[in-house]
C-alpha cells in the first residue's frame, strides 16, 4: 500500500542537481514539427502503397437508412471498395468484450441502418487515391426514413433529470441560508456547444503484417484504443500494435477512437494493403464529440460584509440519446468558496445531437463562466473589490468535505496577479475609461482545477554509449510530454539532455494512461522517475561490483550521477565506459507509480487568478482583449516554457469561449452551424493582445513523488469569466448568454442608452 | 471533388475563347474560394483555365487621374500600393479588413470580386439552397440567419456578398473591365456587376459565360475623406457583420445584401445637408430585417454614422 508519506524522501527530481527540472527547455520534437517532418498518423509511410478511405456522413439526425445505391460510387475510376451497413465486414457487436480485461469494448462502424446523429459515418469509399475516394464518396446515394430530431436543448430543460447514480450535493440548508441573506445574486448563464477543432483531425494509417494489425492513429490514450480495435476486429489484443507518435492536439476529443481507425483496419484487412482514413474538417464538427451546451443557475447569498451564507450552482446540460456523459459544470464550485449552506447538482437531457464528451477543462471551462461572473456581480452589489470578496470567502479546509487542502495558494495567485496587472488602477464604476474610441475595462476571475495521479509504468535503458532511452506507452498531444520525460531522465541519470531518447505512443511499451484531465505529466513523469531510480540502483550495483571500475567495493547508495559520470567521492568513470565494459548489451529496468491509498484524504487542486483588460467599441459592440495575465499555482513546474504554453493556450480558449466560439443547433435538422474553421471562430492572433502566465513556486508533496501538478486544463478555467467581467467594467453591460458577440453587446448598450 | 481538366492560359483572349468553347469551364487564379467549393462539390467545373499567370497584374495611373488595377494583382499588392494608400485609402483599408494575410497574398482582384457567399447553408450540402441547387428552397430563411441580408433579399435567397474590397470599390464608383470571347472589351460599374437574388439566386453577376475580368478602373477619388469600417466577430479572418465604405459624399454598405450596397438615399440626404445619423436612417428605411439579423439596423446606423463623421469631420 502506497501512502503519500512514502513520497517524502528526497529524489533526483527534487534535488535537481543539474537544474534541468523547471528549465524552459525547447521541445524535444520541436525541430521535426516545425520542419514538417514529424509523421502524424496520416503521414506515416506504410511498407507498401496505401489506399485511401473517405467516409460519408449521415445527412439526417435520426432515423433509418432506407435506400442504398452505390453503383455510381463503385463505378468511379480508382474506387476499390464501397461499404455501407449492407456490406461492411463483420465486427463484434457494440460494447462486446471477448477479453474481460480489455479497457474498451467493440466499437463497430457501419453497424446497421440506424442513424443516431447527423454526420454519423454511414459509408466508406476506398480508392487508389484520396481524390478517387473523395469523388466516389460524393456518388454514394443514400435515402433515409427520417424521424423528427429531438435536439432542442433550451426547449428541453423541464424534462432534464439527474444523471444516473448522481445526487445533488447539499451542505447545511441552502434555501434557508439564501432566503436569510441580505445580499443576493440569482442569475442564469448559458454556453453553446463547442468543438475541439484540433489542428490535426482524427486520422489513421493501418496495415497488417501477417496476423498483426499495425495501426497508426491520433489518440490520447493508447491502451483503450488498442483494446477497442482488437475487440471490434475480433482478434487478440496483442495482435494490435497501436502507435500514436505525434498528435496535433487532443483536448479531450481524442480520448476515444472513432470510425477512421476501425474502417481503416477493416479495409486494410479486406484489401490486403495499407489504408489511410481521416475525418475531413467538416466531419470533425459532427462526427466526433463536442463540449455540450449548458444552462447554469447560480445563487449566492451574502452578509453585508461579503461573507457567503449560501451558495448554489445547478447545471443543465445534454448528451447523446445513447450516451451518459455529463458536463459537470457545478463540481468545481464545491471546493472554491466557503459558505455554510450549499447546494450543487446537474440535470441531463438526452438528445439526438452528436456525442457530448470532454473538452479542455470539462466542467470548469463552462462553470467558471457562470460562477466567476456571479461573484463579480456580487462584489459590485456589495461594493467590495472582486479580489477582496474572493479572499473573504477563502475556506480553511475543503468547504464540502472538510478535508485539508494539500496545498492552496489561490489567494496568493489573486494578490500576485492584482499587483502585477495594476488592478489598483481599475475603476469599480463601469464605463468611465476611454482610450480613443474604445471603452476600456478590467476584470478578474479565479481558476481552479483538480489534480490526479493514475497508475503507470515506464522503462529506462542505458546503452554502451551511455545513452538513456525512456520508453512508455504515453502520448504527447502537443503538451510537451516528450520534453519533460527527457528532462526527468536527464536529471535523474545525471546525463546531458542530448544523451536521452524518448519513445512513446506505442502499445508495446510499458503502459501509461495517456493524456487527459491534466494528469499526464504527473502520472507519466512519476513512473519515469521510478524507472530512473531503479536504473540508478542497477548501475550503482554494477559499478560497485565490477572489479575493473574505480567505484569497485563502494556502497551502491553512495554513487552519484552527474555530467554523464558515475562517482563515489573522487573515484569516477563515465557512464558510457562503465556500461561498455561491464554490460555491453546495455541495461533495461522498469519503474511504476501507483496512486497513494491516502491521497484523497487531502483536497488536491490547482489554482490561479486571471486578470484581463478589454476594449469595447461603443459603436459596434466589438470586444478586443488588450492584455491578460494569469498567475497560477500548480506544484513544481517541470518546464517553464511548455507549462507556460499550456497555460496561455488555455487562457486563449477562455477568450474564445467568452467572445467567439460556438456551434448553434439548427433544430429543424439536428445539425450544427459553423462547420469549418472559417465559420467556427476560434481566436486568431489578432484577437490576443499581451498575454502572460506566471507560475508561483510550489511543491505539493501530496500530489506525487515529484510534487508537480497538471497545468493543461487550469489555464482555461476562469479565463473567459475574466474577459466577461472586463467587458462589464468597460461598458456596464452583462451578457449572460455566451459567446458575447457584438450583436448581444450592442443590444445591451442600446438598452443602457449608449 | 470531381475530376477536371486544367489548362494554363497563355493570353487573355485565348483564355476567354477556351472558356467559351469548353462546357463547364471556370477560370481560376488564386483559387482561395473556388478550390474550397470544389472539394465540397458545390462548384463542379469540368475544366479549369488558370488565368493567374496572365499578364493582367499591375497598377497604373489613368489619363483622367484614375487608377487601373489589373485583375490578377494580388489583394496584398493592391493594399500596399503607394498610389492606392495615398489616394484611395478606403480601398486599402477594405482589403486589409478581409481574409487573412495568407489569403490576401494568394487572392486576386478579379477573384475577390467573384467570391461566393459565405452563407452557412450554402456550404452545408445536406441542406436546401437555391443558390447551390436551384429550386430546392432557402434553408437560411427560417434558419440561423443572424448574418442575412437586410436589403434586396428575396424569399429565394437572403445571403450576403462578403467581399470587403467590393464595398470600397462601390463607394469609389469603380468600373470593372471585362473581355468577352468575341474579343470585345466592356466596362461595367462594380455595383452593376452583381445581381440581387430575385427568383434566380444562382445567377450572381451580369457577366456572360466566358467573360473574364481583366481590370478594375478607379475614377479620380472624390473630394473628401475616406474610411472603411467593418464590424466582425473576431479581429481577423472573419466575414463582416456589417461594413461601410465612405469616400467623400459617396457611401457603400457591406454584408447587408447580395451585393455591395451603394447607399444612394444616404448620399442624397448628405448632399442636402442632413447629419450622418439622419442620412443613414434614410437608407435604413428601406431595410427588411428577418428577426435574428435585426441587430444589423442599429449596427449599420451606428457604424455608418461614425464612419461618415470620421471621414468628413462632420458632427453626428
Amino acid at each position: 500500500m502506497t501512502s503519500v508519506h512514502d513520497w517524502t524522501p528526497n529524489n533526483p527530481v527534487k534535488e535537481n542537481r543539474s537544474g534541468l527540472i523547471g528549465k524552459p527547455v525547447d521541445r524535444y520534437e520541436g525541430p521535426l514539427k516545425v520542419t514538417g517532418t514529424a509523421p502524424y498518423a496520416y503521414e506515416v509511410q506504410p511498407p507498401s502503397p496505401p489506399a485511401y478511405g473517405v467516409m460519408v456522413g449521415a445527412a439526417i439526425a435520426t432515423g433509418r437508412i432506407s435506400g442504398v445505391d452505390i453503383a455510381e460510387a463503385q463505378a468511379t475510376p480508382g474506387v476499390l471498395v464501397v461499404w455501407t451497413h449492407l456490406n461492411a465486414p463483420f465486427q463484434a457487436p457494440k460494447g462486446t468484450k471477448a477479453h474481460p480485461r480489455s479497457s474498451a469494448g467493440s466499437r463497430p462502424a457501419l453497424e446497421n441502418d440506424r442513424v443516431l446523429f447527423f454526420g454519423q459515418p454511414v459509408a466508406l469509399v476506398v480508392g487508389e487515391t484520396l481524390e478517387a475516394a473523395t469523388a466516389g464518396a460524393h456518388r454514394v446515394k443514400l435515402t433515409y426514413a427520417e424521424d423528427a430530431p429531438d435536439v432542442d436543448f433550451p426547449g428541453s430543460l423541464d424534462r432534464a433529470i439527474s444523471p444516473v447514480g448522481e445526487e445533488d450535493m447539499e451542505v447545511g440548508d441552502f434555501p434557508r441560508g439564501f432566503a436569510a441573506s441580505p445580499v443576493q445574486i440569482d442569475a442564469t448563464w448559458s454556453t453553446p456547444i463547442q468543438n475541439h477543432c484540433q489542428m490535426e483531425p482524427c486520422a489513421s494509417t493501418v496495415w497488417f503484417e501477417g496476423e498483426k494489425c499495425v495501426a497508426h492513429t491520433s489518440i490520447q490514450m493508447v491502451k483503450p484504443a488498442q483494446h477497442g480495435l482488437a475487440e471490434t476486429l475480433g482478434i487478440p489484443r496483442d495482435d494490435v500494435h497501436l502507435l500514436t507518435r505525434y498528435i496535433g492536439g487532443g483536448f479531450g476529443g481524442k480520448g476515444q477512437t472513432y470510425d477512421d481507425l476501425i474502417l481503416a483496419a477493416l479495409a486494410a484487412r479486406a484489401l490486403g494493403r495499407p489504408v489511410k482514413v481521416a475525418y475531413t474538417r467538416q466531419q470533425m464538427m459532427h462526427g466526433t464529440i463536442h463540449r455540450p451546451a449548458t444552462v447554469m443557475q447560480v445563487q449566492l447569498g451574502a452578509e453585508k460584509d461579503g461573507r457567503l451564507n449560501a451558495f448554489s450552482m445547478m447545471t443543465w446540460t445534454h448528451c447523446h440519446r445513447e450516451g451518459n456523459f455529463t458536463e459537470h459544470a457545478s463540481n468545481f464550485g464545491r471546493a472554491l468558496y466557503a459558505a455554510p449552506n450549499r447546494l450543487t447538482g446537474h440535470r441531463l437531457v438526452k438528445l439526438d445531437l452528436p456525442g457530448a464528451g470532454p473538452m479542455r477543462a470539462p466542467g470548469e471551462a463552462s462553470g467558471t463562466l457562470a460562477l466567476e461572473c456571479a461573484m463579480d456581480e456580487l462584489a459590485e452589489k456589495l461594493g467590495i473589490d472582486p479580489v477582496e470578496l474572493r479572499t473573504l470567502n477563502e475556506p480553511p479546509t475543503d468547504p464540502e468535505n472538510g478535508r485539508p487542502f494539500s496545498m492552496r495558494q489561490l489567494v496568493r495567485c489573486l494578490r500576485e496577479g492584482a499587483q502585477q496587472f495594476g488592478w489598483d488602477r481599475r475603476l469599480p464604476t463601469p464605463g468611465l475609461v476611454r482610450d480613443g474610441r474604445w471603452l476600456v475595462g478590467m476584470g478578474m476571475a479565479a481558476a481552479i482545477r483538480g489534480n490526479f495521479l493514475l497508475p503507470a509504468k515506464c522503462s529506462f535503458s542505458v546503452d554502451a554509449d551511455g545513452v538513456i532511452t525512456v520508453r512508455q506507452g504515453m502520448t504527447d498531444i502537443g503538451t510537451g510530454t516528450y520534453t519533460v520525460l527527457a528532462q526527468i531522465a536527464a536529471e535523474t541519470m545525471g546525463v546531458p539532455l542530448g544523451q536521452v531518447k524518448v519513445e512513446i505512443g506505442d502499445s508495446e511499451l510499458p503502459p501509461a494512461p495517456g493524456s487527459g484531465g491534466q494528469f499526464g505529466a504527473a502520472t507519466a513523469g512519476s513512473a519515469a522517475l521510478a524507472a530512473g531510480q531503479n536504473l540508478r540502483t542497477a548501475i550503482a550495483e554494477l559499478a560497485t561490483g565490477d572489479e575493473a571500475s574505480p567505484l569497485f567495493g563502494g556502497r551502491p547508495a553512495d554513487v552519484t550521477f552527474q555530467d554523464g559520470v558515475v562517482a563515489i567521492a573522487n573515484r569516477s568513470e563515465t557512464l558510457a565506459s562503465l556500461i561498455r565494459r561491464a554490460a555491453p548489451e546495455g541495461l533495461t529496468v522498469e519503474g511504476e507509480i501507483k496512486p497513494a491509498q491516502d491521497a484523497r484524504e487531502w483536497s488536491q487542486q490547482t489554482y490561479g487568478g486571471h486578470y484581463c483588460e478589454v476594449g469595447v467599441d461603443p459603436v459596434t459592440g466589438e470586444v478586443r482583449v488588450r492584455r491578460m495575465l494569469g498567475v497560477f499555482a500548480a506544484g513544481r513546474i517541470l518546464n517553464a516554457k511548455t507549462a507556460r504554453s499550456q497555460l496561455t493556450g488555455g487562457m486563449i480558449w477562455g477568450i474564445g469561449s467568452a467572445l467567439t466560439e460556438g456551434n448553434p443547433v439548427d433544430v429543424r435538422y439536428g445539425s450544427l452551424l459553423n462547420q469549418d474553421l472559417a465559420q467556427y471562430l476560434a481566436p486568431v492572433q489578432a484577437d490576443i493582445g499581451d498575454l502572460e502566465a506566471i507560475m508561483l513556486d510550489e511543491v505539493d508533496d501530496k500530489a506525487n513523488p515529484m510534487g508537480i501538478k497538471g497545468v493543461g486544463e487550469l489555464g482555461n478555467s476562469g479565463a473567459g469569466a475574466a474577459v466577461a467581467n472586463a467587458i462589464y467594467n468597460a461598458c456596464g453591460v452583462r451578457v449572460r448568454d455566451y459567446p458575447i458577440t457584438p450583436d448581444k453587446l450592442l443590444a445591451g448598450m442600446i438598452a443602457r442608452g449608449m | 471533388m470531381r475530376p477536371f481538366t486544367y489548362e494554363r492560359a497563355v493570353d487573355a483572349l485565348g483564355a476567354v475563347r477556351s472558356a467559351a468553347a469548353t462546357p463547364g469551364a471556370r477560370f481560376i487564379a488564386g483559387g482561395t474560394n473556388l478550390l474550397d467549393l470544389m472539394k465540397l462539390e458545390i462548384e463542379q467545373p469540368q475544366h479549369l483555365i488558370d488565368v493567374g499567370r496572365l499578364d493582367l497584374a499591375g497598377i497604373a495611373p489613368m489619363p483622367d487621374g484614375g487608377l487601373r488595377i489589373g485583375a490578377s494583382t494580388s489583394n496584398s499588392t493592391v493594399a500596399a500600393d503607394p498610389q492606392v494608400l495615398a489616394r484611395y485609402p478606403v480601398l486599402s483599408q477594405a482589403i486589409v479588413a478581409g481574409g487573412s494575410p495568407q489569403l490576401r497574398n494568394k487572392a486576386t482582384v478579379g477573384g475577390n470580386l467573384l467570391q461566393r457567399t459565405r452563407c452557412a447553408y450554402f456550404y452545408d450540402t445536406t441542406k436546401p439552397c437555391n443558390k447551390r441547387a436551384p429550386g430546392s428552397g432557402c434553408s437560411a430563411l427560417e434558419g440561423l440567419n443572424r448574418n442575412a441580408a437586410i436589403f434586396g433579399a428575396s424569399t429565394a435567397c437572403i445571403a450576403t456578398h462578403t467581399s470587403d474590397m467590393a464595398v470600397a470599390l462601390a463607394a469609389l464608383g469603380a468600373q470593372v473591365e471585362t473581355l468577352a470571347a468575341s474579343g470585345e472589351s466592356r466596362t461595367t460599374p462594380v455595383i452593376d456587376l452583381y445581381r440581387l437574388p430575385g427568383d434566380t439566386p444562382q445567377i450572381e453577376t451580369s457577366l456572360a459565360a466566358g467573360d473574364l475580368i481583366t481590370a478594375v478602373v478607379l475614377p479620380p477619388p472624390p473630394a473628401g475623406g475616406q474610411i472603411y469600417r467593418k464590424a466582425r466577430d473576431r479581429a481577423s479572418y472573419a466575414g463582416g457583420l456589417a461594413s461601410v465604405a465612405v469616400a467623400g459624399g459617396q457611401v457603400a454598405l457591406g454584408m447587408v445584401a447580395l451585393k455591395p450596397w451603394r447607399a444612394h438615399a444616404t448620399e442624397a440626404a448628405l448632399a442636402a445637408g442632413a447629419s450622418p445619423t439622419e442620412a443613414i436612417a434614410r437608407e435604413l428605411e428601406g431595410a427588411s430585417p428577418l428577426g435574428r439579423n435585426d441587430f444589423k439596423l442599429p449596427l449599420v446606423a451606428r457604424l455608418s454614422a461614425a464612419a461618415i463623421q470620421e471621414a468628413n469631420g462632420r458632427g453626428a
